[in-house]
């Protein structure tokens, strides 16, 4: 879902961002991330890779140890949580138990000094965008955990701000809603305009709704691209591995050539691929763009490796066919079931040849 | 044939299931034992409080006639209304005094916090005569001696005592409280643009809110009941009501004793009641 919407007019700006904790605890490495106005960009990681640290530290619930942040032209060391043109939508919602949902979402404004005709009209407004028009009257313990996060939503996007921070907002519903909420969330992102910053851990949250993604790892930014440039380029090993599924073959490479390297990656030996990297390697390709057949492929151009069906995992519409083909894993293959039949038709310890075309192979340096 | 046998046996009296403990005759028993250690005292005061006797053994038949004479005993009126005059005070000051103790453990962190917080709770755990003596002293020695003053300000050195013992109850049952907090409420009452005191008055006061009750209930009673600390600060004109039934018993134990305890026993129970009734409604407005 890319948005033309989004701009090349930075409105945060994260410069050379540490991080620590205690004495030695680097939650956050000297990052580096610009994001632009109208954007929808997602901090994607694993647990523990510092993305939340780094939103709180947008939000002002944290200082950074080093580094500058600057949000719509202001550098906001000195800038309380309180008075940043951020608002953020919470992980646990964190809707005030005791007040009503009107009262919730019309909280900021008060606070604001903003006058109560203007308060109830507004109110209205935001309750009707995220779908909970005439439930301003309700507690919140009357709501289901879907209707508590619209509230959170509305709540934080009253006061306009210029960037909307969430928080992983969608872990605590369940997968149907989950889904549901991803549209709605990218559909209201293109309503109101607002740049949205989303934390997530779930990849296919990140894929489905940003338009660019920071992969972190261990305080570190690995990658920021465009969810289709992160998942077909992955520039490291990190996000080509946590992105998605991938088969991952260790070697070594020396040069053959201007943009050429040669690569010797147990099962493959000898392989001329495009690439720079040198030295240790690992050789990668995404499990759709794997082949299997009986034959030995006829085209010499293919990558190709005799191995036997280890494993078959039936998914209704595609088949995973784990391929072992004497490495350290087994070649992971997805293949779709087009034909209404029986599934990949193929049977275990059947002997197969895998293959895959040279441009779809991925380098990594290691 | 086993359908029919079924039906006829579930006709008589049923096995007693795995789970029905309360069937079991060693827990009646033990219910009905703990029932009549806790109240049989306190139901025989109440019912003797009505006995038309000058004695406390016989029961001679049914007299309102004590409570008249409580009622018209007017140093008894002027103990009970010394001591719900000291428990109202104390009450409202510990319930301030131990909110605001509790909120600056749970909210900051400073040097020594702990040895504060020990030091805090010590009151709880000192035997209550020690405190007494302590207090007498200190305000012997300072010369803090207000038994002269014009009521209700000759009981400041009573109510200073009471607030000194019951305010650390109150601070502890705020601070268990304040434990259940979740800080991504006042983080976001924050990023909406409230101040530190504004977060603390729209959001962590109104979470509070149980704790202040229940730690104001403790105050309370505390007050009310103590004896050991406020007979070693109170004066010959200060008496309060546990201090005054003390010295009404040592003459002798006449129902008008049963009648005047029966009355502050009512008090304590509808005041109770309605604190739980007011915190149950919030903790129902609070759940989930």
């Amino acid at each position: 879902m890319q948005s033309d919407a989004s701009s090349n007019e930075p409105i945060i700006e994260i410069n050379d961002v540490t991080k620590i904790y205690g004495s030695d605890v680097r939650a956050v490495d000297n990052v580096s991330l610009t994001v632009n106005r109208g954007e929808f960009f997602a901090l994607l990681g694993p647990s523990g890779c510092g993305k939340t640290t780094l939103l709180r530290m947008l939000a002002g619930f944290e200082t950074p140890t080093e580094g500058k942040v600057i949000i719509d032209g202001d550098d906001m060391a000195e800038v309380q949580a309180n008075k940043r043109p951020v608002n953020m939508v919470f992980q646990s919602y964190a809707v005030f138990p005791h007040m009503t949902v009107a009262q919730n979402v019309g909280y900021g404004l008060k606070i604001d000094g903003v006058a109560k005709k203007e308060i109830s009209a507004r109110v209205e407004e935001a309750l009707e965008l995220v779908k909970l028009g005439g439930l301003g009257s309700r507690m919140p313990d009357e709501l289901s955990g879907g209707q508590r996060q619209r509230v959170a939503l509305a709540r934080a996007l009253i006061k306009r701000p210029s960037v909307l921070l969430l928080d992983e907002p969608l872990s605590a519903l369940d997968a149907k809603l989950r889904e549901a909420m991803q549209l709605e969330l990218v559909r209201l992102q293109k309503t109101v305009g607002i740049t949205f910053v989303i934390v997530t851990h779930d990849q296919a949250e990140a894929l489905s709704m940003a338009d660019r993604i920071a992969v972190m790892e261990s305080g570190f930014v690995r990658q920021v691209a465009s969810p289709a440039e992160l998942y077909e380029h992955p520039t490291n090993r990190f996000v080509g591995d946590f992105i998605g599924q991938i088969n991952l073959f260790s070697g070594s490479a020396s040069p053959a050539g201007e943009g050429k390297v040669n690569v010797s990656a147990a099962p493959l030996s000898d392989q001329v691929l495009d690439g720079t990297a040198t030295g240790s390697v690992c050789v990668a390709v995404r499990p759709e763009k794997v082949n299997v057949s009986r034959d030995k492929p006829a085209d010499s151009n293919l990558l190709s490796i005799q191995g036997s069906v280890a494993d078959i995992a039936y998914y209704g519409g595609y088949s995973n066919l784990y391929v072992d083909v004497g490495a350290a894993d087994p070649v992971l293959a997805e293949i779709t079931n087009a034909e209404r039949g029986i599934g990949p038709g193929y049977a275990q310890g059947e002997t197969v040849w895998v293959s895959w075309r040279p441009e779809d192979t991925l380098l990594f340096a290691e | 044939m086993s359908l029919l046998g079924n039906l006829l046996s579930r006709r008589g009296k049923s096995e007693i299931g795995p789970l029905e403990y309360h069937r079991r005759l060693w827990l009646r028993v033990t219910v009905a034992l703990t029932l009549i250690f806790l109240y049989m005292p306190i139901l025989t005061l109440i019912a003797f409080s009505f006995n038309d006797s000058k004695r406390n053994v016989v029961w001679r038949g049914f007299t309102f006639k004590y409570y008249e004479k409580a009622m018209n005993n007017s140093e008894l009126i002027e103990a009970f209304v010394n001591s719900l005059t000291i428990a109202f005070v104390s009450t409202i000051v510990s319930v301030i005094l131990g909110a605001l103790t509790a909120y600056v453990l749970w909210r900051f962190r400073f040097p020594f916090r702990a040895a504060y917080e020990g030091a805090m709770a010590l009151p709880v755990v000192i035997p209550e005569i020690c405190m007494g003596v302590a207090l007498m002293v200190f305000f012997l020695r300072t010369g803090f001696n207000t038994g002269g003053w014009v009521w209700p300000f000759n009981l400041s050195a009573i109510t200073i005592a009471h607030i000194a013992f019951s305010f650390p109850f109150a601070a502890i049952v705020i601070r268990a409280r304040l434990e259940s907090f979740n800080t991504e409420l006042s983080e976001s009452a924050k990023d909406l643009g409230a101040s530190e005191y504004q977060v603390f008055k729209d959001i962590i006061v109104p979470h509070m809110k149980p704790g202040l009750i229940a730690g104001a209930l403790l105050a309370f009673t505390l007050s009310l009941d103590d004896f050991v600390i406020t007979f070693f600060t109170s004066g010959p004109n200060t008496l309060t009501f546990p201090v005054k039934i003390y010295s009404m018993v040592r003459f002798s134990v006449t129902p008008e004793v049963n009648a005047a305890s029966t009355i502050l026993i009512v008090i304590t129970v509808i005041i109770t009641a309605l604190a739980l009734r007011l915190q149950n409604r919030n903790n129902m407005l609070q759940a989930g």
